[in-house]
């Protein structure tokens, strides 16, 4: 890593769901243009970084700092973040019911360019990006004209956050289990517009409990994250290492209990 | 005012003054305070009505005092101080354009703020307002050629006053006959005292060429608070009744209870949508507009249709069942409703569908939101009479708390006495989920936008089935009534 | 107006009989029901009065009941009527007096005392009239009035041996009588145990069972309660229970109701304590000219708190069904989740269903839902069948006993699901659907 300030900076970061510590002291930084991989077993915190990150309510920070382009986070509203191009694609999206697709994502897009001191799109103008995003992930034109994600299957609720991923062009994407459910096909289209978005001016953050998806999306720097801390980082080539060894081999060389 | 002399009814004097049998002065614009029989007269008198409809009014008011003192209805979920009907005064002159204000400027500038909030245009906010029309300005203009419109397709569209005098064979033969006057306590009071509304009559095979709407009536700003109100679709026809809008209606009589009747002929269609949005008391729930309406359409004929719309925002209580009697085979009932509350108000709302005939089917979907500390109850019945082989039902009321402060209620009453009925229901109630929200926060939208927008989606079902330009202009009406109550 | 006083006197007359060899500690609260009794009378009054909006109690109000008197019965009668099982304590009332116990032979610490005594410990007398409310309500203030025999479980802390109290109330059906049942559960902390609660009857004369139970769940105590209504179609039967559940405490309920004259369960349950959760299942079956009014409420007060209520009803011939009942959220009572649903198989066009579930919500972090149906079954169902072979009239018992089973099934007790499933179910009107 260079030692230029980075797009996001988490520093000995503590945190708690529901009275329960799950984040024991959060050390992590990433830059433009790289892609970092947060692995672990179930419960070991990886979801829980990437709410945090984002500004879930029901998360809360018990020390540490997040510093996001040079200030910190801690105290911003999740819409400001966003706005200031942070994205999370949820591991659960959510259902918005009579909540029409096209209208949600013309108020977030306009959202943002209003913070960025533009216009809000022309609709003709919104039509033909969201066309051309919808294409990219291969979705069918249907489920864009429906309420959000109601009745989506799983894999078109995930198709549906890389859209929007694509649609709003953020600087730092956290993708949360992201290939959690998906076939082979899904998990090939969703990886292709993650690709697509990668680029030297934007930060990925892919949470995943597999391996799979990093032969799709290749990661600069992968973390393994244990009960809430995070025991090692090396290359992709770590991600190899863990599919063949498991996460026990990892309690072995790191000295932590691993439940699988 | 001129002397006034007890006269015995009986030796009939046949002076100008007296003949009615009441004892002031006719030429008077405002009727004392109170409820007696001479100011029914009064009032039947000013509007120079028939001897019939003075003798229905008459009943009317004989069964109301029959019913004594406590007579009023207190079952209702809706807790208000006692009503003086004594203090009330039940005949007040239409204004002339003398007492309308000159311009806007005279118009109470927060009714002005909520003009601008819901973006209606200026023409429209002098009329809204009462203020005197320009001859040259559009809106007159265009008054004028949607009059012409109804004249050529045959659709009678005035006052019921008017109505009662160019066509009185109509009016007697509909007039309470879905609500007659001993229906319940404020039917039988407008029956007696009611002074305008609105009267229409689409002849066989029409298809009425515009939207109905109050707004077009002549005195619509300065109508009164037991308004009457029928519409009659002959066979064949269709109609679509618009009432309210969007405006804060700030009435001056706190009391409005208003009748609506509705009777759709063979293979005719009513679809009646209603916007409402009147003063609801300030922020500590005082002064609002009771509005206790009786409305009720019957499905004459078979293949029949009534639907009703609401989407009530305002008043400081809303207490009405807009219903349907499912008469002819076949016949449809429909109600949609939104019922949102803030701050103290109350709203106890519903439906009744009555199934009669064969093969009917009703619909209900209901939506209410609750905020601040309101309480709102969804109050419905559903009969399925033993001759309604066949009757379907399916009703859905969901209710939205917004804050740990109010309530949100549901009473169905489900009376099912035919076996080859069917009949679902289904209720369910719940907050703005925090996933949801965060979920549009996420995406770059404000906590405020966010709620309005999910709530927005809540209610989608039943602002769909508004006619289109109501439909903007509820959803519109939705952010501002939900202004303050996130964040 | 003259034959109403005549009924009255009747009540008078036996309350001044019972006073007078009943035990000291209940005379207080007998007295002062009486009083309450004679002040508000039965709730004959339909308008205004949402509780027995659609159930008319003149025909129990006009008639003199004299209180019944105990007659000895025969165990082997009572086995054909009413659910048995050597294993369980097996409680043997006759017309509202105690005949005996058949203990079972399973070793119990739970104890079992008879209100009628005179030496009762305060512990165990302090509970009565501790939740059954009879202000407003002249059935339940006549039953306190008249409490005489009547069964006081209480189960200590930790008790866990899967013990099943069996109680029977037999009503013999002396004509014109009235007999009162009243049972006091107690559970106390971790304790689970199961109760049967019997209401069966023999003759056809004209009768009148009035019927109190009150229940305690203990904390993280679980009660798995069952009741039986079944009398003949002369006997009126209102029926109450009162439900008190503390913290993560947990009460089952499933009854059973075959149609009386006039009959009526009012349960209240008072979801009192955190955590604490109910699931009531309910099966009634109505034919003739009978009469059921299920009257279910459930109070949420405090926070993340579980309801569940699950009634079906099969109406035939002129009989009429009656489900209402509010489900209250008060305002601290967040985290709540509510389903309430009401079920209802028509098979006659003469029977009628009315049903009001209500709603009350205070609390705005809470799910909370109900539903309601009634009609026939669908006819695409009965042609499913009938493609696969099987006729009408085998469809449509399949489709009742389908629609019934789906109750009796959640009875835990093997012994008693086998004897609801034999006597409630081949009970059922045969019936053909017309499709």
């Amino acid at each position: 890593m260079s030692n230029s300030e980075k797009l996001i900076e988490i520093k000995n970061l503590h945190a708690s769901v529901a009275e329960t510590e799950i984040l024991k002291g959060i050390n992590l930084s990433i830059d433009e243009g790289e892609v970092h991989a947060i692995m672990g077993p179930n419960g070991s915190g990886k979801s829980t970084l990437a709410n945090v990150i984002a500004g879930r309510p029901g998360y809360k920070v018990n020390s540490g700092d997040i510093v996001y382009r040079g200030s910190s986070i801690l105290e911003v509203a999740p819409e400001i973040r966003a706005r200031a191009g942070i994205f999370l694609a949820f591991q659960y999206p959510v259902e918005l019911p009579g909540v029409r697709t096209w209208q949600f994502l013309k108020a977030a897009i306009d959202a943002i360019r209003k913070e960025n001191g533009q216009e809000e799109l022309k609709i003709r103008d919104f039509d033909k990006l969201l066309e051309e995003k919808r294409q990219l992930v291969q979705m069918d034109p249907d489920l864009v004209r429906r309420s959000v994600n109601e009745g989506f299957s799983g894999g078109e609720k995930k198709r549906n956050e890389i859209l929007q991923l694509a649609l709003l062009d953020p600087s730092l994407a956290l993708l949360d289990e992201t290939d959690s459910g998906l076939d082979i096909d899904a998990l090939r289209i969703v990886s292709h517009g993650v690709n697509i978005f990668k680029g030297p001016e934007k930060a990925i953050l892919i949470v995943t409990h597999y391996q799979r998806i990093l032969d799709y999306i290749t990661p600069d720097y992968v973390h393994v994250l244990v009960d809430g801390e995070i025991v090692r980082s090396g290359d992709s080539g770590l991600a190899m290492e863990l599919e063949e060894k498991g996460y026990d081999w990892v309690k072995d060389t790191a000295g932590k209990e691993v439940t699988p | 005012m001129a002397d006034q002399k007890v006269i015995s009814r009986q030796t009939g004097v046949e002076d100008t003054q007296y003949k009615w049998g009441f004892e002031f002065d006719i030429e008077s614009d405002v009727a004392p305070k109170g409820l007696n029989e001479d100011i029914v007269r009064f009032i039947s008198a000013k509007k120079k009505e028939p001897d019939w409809l003075l003798e229905w009014r008459l009943k009317a008011f004989a069964h109301w005092v029959n019913q004594g003192d406590d007579a009023s209805p207190k079952w209702a979920k809706v807790k208000f101080e006692d009503i003086d009907f004594q203090d009330i005064i039940y005949y007040a002159a239409p204004k002339s354009s003398d007492d309308a204000p000159k311009s806007l400027d005279e118009v109470d500038p927060e009714i002005l703020e909520a003009f601008d909030k819901l973006g209606i245009p200026l023409d429209e906010q002098k009329k809204l307002s009462g203020v005197a029309v320009d001859a040259i300005l559009d809106s007159v203009s265009v008054a004028t050629t949607y009059k012409d419109m109804l004249k050529e397709a045959g659709v009678i569209f005035c006052p019921i006053s008017e109505a009662v005098q160019k066509y009185p064979d109509l009016v007697q033969k509909y007039l309470g006959s879905v609500v007659p006057y001993s229906d319940n306590f404020y039917a039988t009071l407008n029956s007696a005292v009611f002074s305008d509304g609105s009267f229409c009559y689409v002849p066989p095979g029409v298809r009425c060429p515009i939207e109905l709407m109050t707004y077009f009536r002549i005195n619509e700003a300065n109508s009164g608070q037991f308004e009457r109100t029928l519409i009659i679709a002959d066979e064949g026809s269709y109609v679509s009744y618009l009432e309210g809008c969007t405006a804060p209606m700030r009435k001056t009589h706190q009391l409005h209870a208003a009748v609506v009747e509705l009777v759709a002929l063979k293979d005719a269609e009513i679809k009646y949508s209603t916007l409402q949005n009147w003063y609801p008391g300030d922020k500590n729930g005082e002064g609002g507009v009771y509005n206790f309406v009786t409305k009720r359409g019957a499905a004459r004929g078979e293949n029949s249709k009534i639907s009703w719309t609401q989407v009530e925002t305002g008043s400081a209580i809303t207490w009405k069942y807009p219903s349907v009697i499912l008469q002819g085979d076949n016949s449809v009932g429909e109600f949609y409703s939104v019922a949102l509350v803030n701050n103290y108000q109350q709203a106890d709302t519903g439906t009744k569908m009555i199934h009669i005939g064969k093969n009917t089917k009703s619909t209900i979907i209901a939506k209410g939101i609750s905020a601040g500390k309101a309480e709102n109850t969804y109050r419905g019945q559903v009969s399925i009479l033993p001759g309604a082989d066949n009757a379907r039902n399916f009703t859905q009321c969901d209710s939205l708390l917004i804050g740990d402060e109010c309530g949100a209620h549901t009473v169905p009453y489900i009376e099912v006495r035919n076996p080859t009925a069917k009949m679902g229901h289904e209720a369910t109630t719940s907050k703005v989920n925090d996933d949801q929200l965060f979920y549009l926060q996420q995406r770059g939208i404000d906590l405020e936008e966010s709620n309005y927008m999910i709530i927005n989606g809540f209610c989608r079902g039943i602002f769909k089935e508004l006619p289109f330009e109501f439909a903007m202009e509820a959803s519109q009406l939705l952010r501002v009534s939900l202004e303050g109550t996130v964040g | 107006m003259q034959e109403a006083s005549l009924v009255l006197n009747k009540y008078e007359e036996d309350f001044d009989n019972l006073s007078s060899i009943s035990p000291v500690w209940s005379s207080n609260l007998r007295n002062k029901a009486m009083d309450t009794f004679r002040e508000i009378g039965f709730p004959l009054r339909r308008k205004g009065n949402e509780k027995w909006k659609y159930t008319n109690a003149r025909p129990i109000a006009d008639i003199e009941y004299s209180s019944a008197k105990f007659e000895e019965i025969d165990l082997d009668d009572i086995k054909l009527i009413a659910p048995w099982h050597e294993s369980w304590i097996n409680l043997l009332f006759v017309n509202g007096h105690y005949q005996e116990t058949f203990p079972g032979n399973l070793p119990t610490n739970v104890q079992i005392s008879n209100m009628a005594s005179n030496d009762l410990a305060a512990n165990l007398t302090s509970n009565i009239g501790g939740i059954m409310d009879y202000s407003d309500d002249g059935f339940a203030a006549l039953n306190t009035a008249f409490m005489s025999d009547g069964p006081i479980i209480t189960v200590p802390e930790g008790e866990n041996a899967g013990i099943v109290v069996n109680l029977i109330f037999f009503n013999q059906g002396l004509s014109d009588t009235v007999n009162y049942p009243r049972v006091l559960i107690t559970t106390e902390g971790n304790s689970i145990v199961s109760v049967i609660e019997n209401y069966v009857g023999g003759s056809s004369d004209r009768t009148f069972t009035n019927s109190v139970s009150e229940i305690y769940v203990g904390e993280n105590a679980t009660v798995n309660h069952y009741r039986l209504m079944d009398e003949t179609d002369d006997t009126h039967d209102v029926g109450y229970g009162r439900v008190r559940i503390d913290t993560n405490g947990t009460f089952n309920s499933r009854s059973f109701f075959r149609g009386s004259g006039i009959g009526r369960y009012d349960l209240n349950v008072s979801v009192e304590g955190e955590n604490a959760s109910c699931d009531l299942q309910g099966l009634y079956f109505t034919n003739g000219h009978q009469h059921m009014d299920n009257f279910i409420n459930i109070d949420h007060v405090r926070p993340n708190g579980q309801s569940n209520l699950f009634y079906k009803g099969i109406l035939a011939g002129r009989s009429r069904a009656v489900f209402g009942g509010t489900v209250l959220v008060r305002k601290e009572a967040q985290k709540t989740d509510s389903i309430q649903s009401d079920k209802n198989l028509i098979l006659s066009p003469h029977a009628e269903v009315d049903s009001k579930p209500a709603l009350f919500i205070y609390a705005d972090d809470v799910k909370c839902a109900h539903g309601a149906t009634a009609g026939n079954i669908d006819a695409d169902t009965v042609f499913y069948m009938r493609s696969r072979g099987i006729d009408l009239e085998a469809a449509s018992r399949l489709i009742i006993y389908g629609f019934a089973g789906e109750v009796i099934d959640k009875v835990e007790i093997p012994e008693l699901r086998s004897y609801l499933a034999e006597s409630f179910l081949t009970s059922l009107p045969s019936h053909k659907f017309e499709f």
